[in-house]
Order: structure tokens, then sequence, then C-alpha cells
């Protein structure tokens, strides 16, 4: 499978921060999650692909506190898909790791939030799945937190 | 980007891009055969069999020169959401697409080294009908002679002569594919009787 390249940006895209952020919060969330807010949203529409799943390699690149120059974190598993509505609006996804389904569910929702029931996918699907994301960020801090020790220095006295 | 960059792609990408391989492994094997591609479909004004050839062959590692009337906004958008491949001039080209008036001069794309004969251009040369009448080819893969009725006679001359450096070239007319690789002789019709 040949390497992935970012799709191509989306100069019709209603608000590509606001997007950006949709589409992070359908990529990072648990399938499971995903899949039992769409359940809980209803039918969906129908779409054709444009591209099915498909499962590659993407490479992570990181700089050093955010400013230094790039280096490769490593290579990590994605997949991505993309498709149209029957009304439409085309929709991306790319997703970790190694589930179809996932990439599927994610892009239709991208498509969706950019048709006339945005805000009733958002209500139903995004606001649930980022409040789970946001817990769950917390319950980590939380953990990391109570293992924390506090480091001092007495007194030594000199003065 | 308008949804005719999006659409085009391979319904069935493992078996599509396979027969596509298949025949452009073919088309060079024999050249002067004549093979039908298709599952792809790019903007105009790409043929429909140049648009399988370049989903078939080309990746984000291998950059392409889009010559004339094949650089169009829609045909980059295409190959960007399709390919991935980076779009370049002749001198970086790995493939080349476009007619054979819009490639022309040929002698501007690298032909290999020594060391590397393979690192030279595959040119895809769209045409308006494929035909086999014209020149005559001789060669490996070719039992006595073949005929293709190619768009001009002395480059491809000069390009034989270079062996084992040298460009290969695909044409493409609608669904129809042939090819010529740089081991092939050809000449005039007239000039052999």
């Amino acid at each position: 499978m040949n390497k992935m390249n970012p799709t191509p940006s989306q100069d019709e895209a209603p608000d590509s921060a606001a997007r950006k952020a949709w589409m992070s919060v359908l990529a990072k969330s648990n399938p499971k999650d995903l899949n039992a807010a769409i359940t809980a949203y209803g039918a969906l529409p129908a779409f054709d692909w444009l591209r099915r799943p498909e499962i590659g390699g993407v490479m992570v690149r990181g700089r050093m506190g955010g400013t230094g120059t790039a280096f490769n974190l490593g290579e990590m598993t994605a997949t991505r898909c993309s498709l149209r509505l029957e009304t439409g609006e085309v929709g991306h996804a790319y997703v970790q790791g190694r589930d179809t389904r996932h990439a599927e569910q994610a892009a239709i929702v991208d498509a969706m939030m950019q048709g006339p029931n945005a805000a009733a996918v958002q209500a139903a699907v995004l606001t649930p799945l980022s409040e789970r994301l946001a817990a769950q960020r917390v319950k980590r801090a939380e953990k990391a937190a109570a293992t924390k020790v506090d480091f001092f220095t007495m007194v030594r006295g000199e003065d | 980007m308008d949804m005719q960059s999006l659409s085009g792609g391979f319904t069935n990408p493992p078996q599509d891009s396979s027969r596509a391989f298949r025949a452009a492994l073919e088309t060079l094997a024999r050249p002067g055969t004549i093979h039908d591609i298709s599952g792809a479909k790019a903007p105009a004004p790409v043929s429909e069999a140049a648009a399988t050839l370049i989903l078939t062959l080309c990746d984000p590692e291998t950059p392409i020169y889009l010559a004339g009337a094949h650089d169009t906004p829609d045909i980059r958008d295409w190959v960007a959401f399709h390919i991935g491949a980076p779009l370049v001039g002749p001198e970086q080209a790995m493939f080349a697409l476009g007619t054979w008036e819009a490639l022309f001069p040929i002698t501007v794309f690298p032909i290999g080294t020594p060391e590397y004969p393979d690192r030279s251009t595959t040119l895809i040369v769209e045409m308006d009908a494929l035909n086999q009448d014209g020149m005559r080819l001789s060669g490996p893969g070719i039992k006595d002679s073949a005929m293709l009725a190619l768009p001009d006679l002395a480059p491809f001359q000069m390009n034989a002569g270079l062996f084992p450096l040298g460009l290969d070239f695909y044409f493409t007319a609608g669904t129809r594919l042939a090819g010529l690789p740089r081991t092939t002789n050809v000449s005039d019709l007239m000039e052999a009787n």
C-alpha cells in the first residue's frame, strides 16, 4: 500500500477550523462510541464511494518543544476513505487503526456536517463524542496527577 | 475542487489495476499489439486508457509532467486526489502525459544513466486513433515485423539508437493502448521495401 498524502485542501468548506475540529473528534473517538452515537442518530443517507476504505501507513512527524526542526516520530497505521452523499456533500475521513467501518462512519458524519442537518448531527453525534473524549482526558490527567511527586529542598541553613 | 476531480477512480482497485498492469506489460513486451484498458476516468482531454494507465503505474514517488492541454487545474486536482504524484517539469519527470505536439521535443526528457538506465521518462502519448499500419517495427518481442501508426519517425529511430538508454512510449486513444519500448527499431515501410 502506498504512502498516503493528505487530501488536498477544500476551498469550499464552510469553515476549515470547525471542520478540522469535528474531523479530529471523529478520528480520535473509539469506533464503538461512534457507532453507538450514529445508531442513536437514526437513518443515514445513501452514498457513493469516491475512494473505498484503504489501509496504509502515515509518517507521524514532530517538533521538539513545538518549535525545533521536524523529526520523524514513527509510522502509524491509518485508514482513509472518501464518499459523496446522494445530496452532493463530499466527506473525507482519516482514522487511526485498520477499522474500515470507523473510517466509513467518520466520512458520513463529515459529509452530513456540511449539509442542512448539521445542527442535528452536531447534537446527536459530535457533542456526546467530544464530551466523552474530554472526560477521558480529564480522567487520564487525574490518574497521572495522583502519581505526581513534589520535590522540595529543606532549608540548608547556610544563611 | 469540483466533483469531476474526485470521481473517476477504479471501482474495484485490486482487480482493475491488475488487469491494466497486465495490459501495460503486454503492450511493451509485444510492440505493435493493441490492448484495451479501461476503468478510470479523468477530466477531458485525458483518454480513458491514459487515465487508467497513470492510475495503475503512478504513485506519490513517481513525478508526472502534464504537457500542453493536459495541464489543467481539473487534471491537477484529479492527480492529487487519486494518485498523489508530484507534478514537475519535463527534466524531472518519470512519466509524461500529453499529445505528441505538446511533448515534442522529446530530447528534454531524462534518458537514464549508464549505471541506472531505468531512470528515464516513460511518455504517454495521446493519439486521435491507433492503427496497425504506417511504420514497420522490429526487435525483441516481435516475430518478423509488426506495424504501428506512429506520429513521427526520426525521433523514434534516434531513441532506439540510444539503447540501453532512452525513453519508452505508450500510445493511447480512447480505451486502446499500444507501446513502443526503446529496444524496438522503427523504419518507414517505403524504405524497408
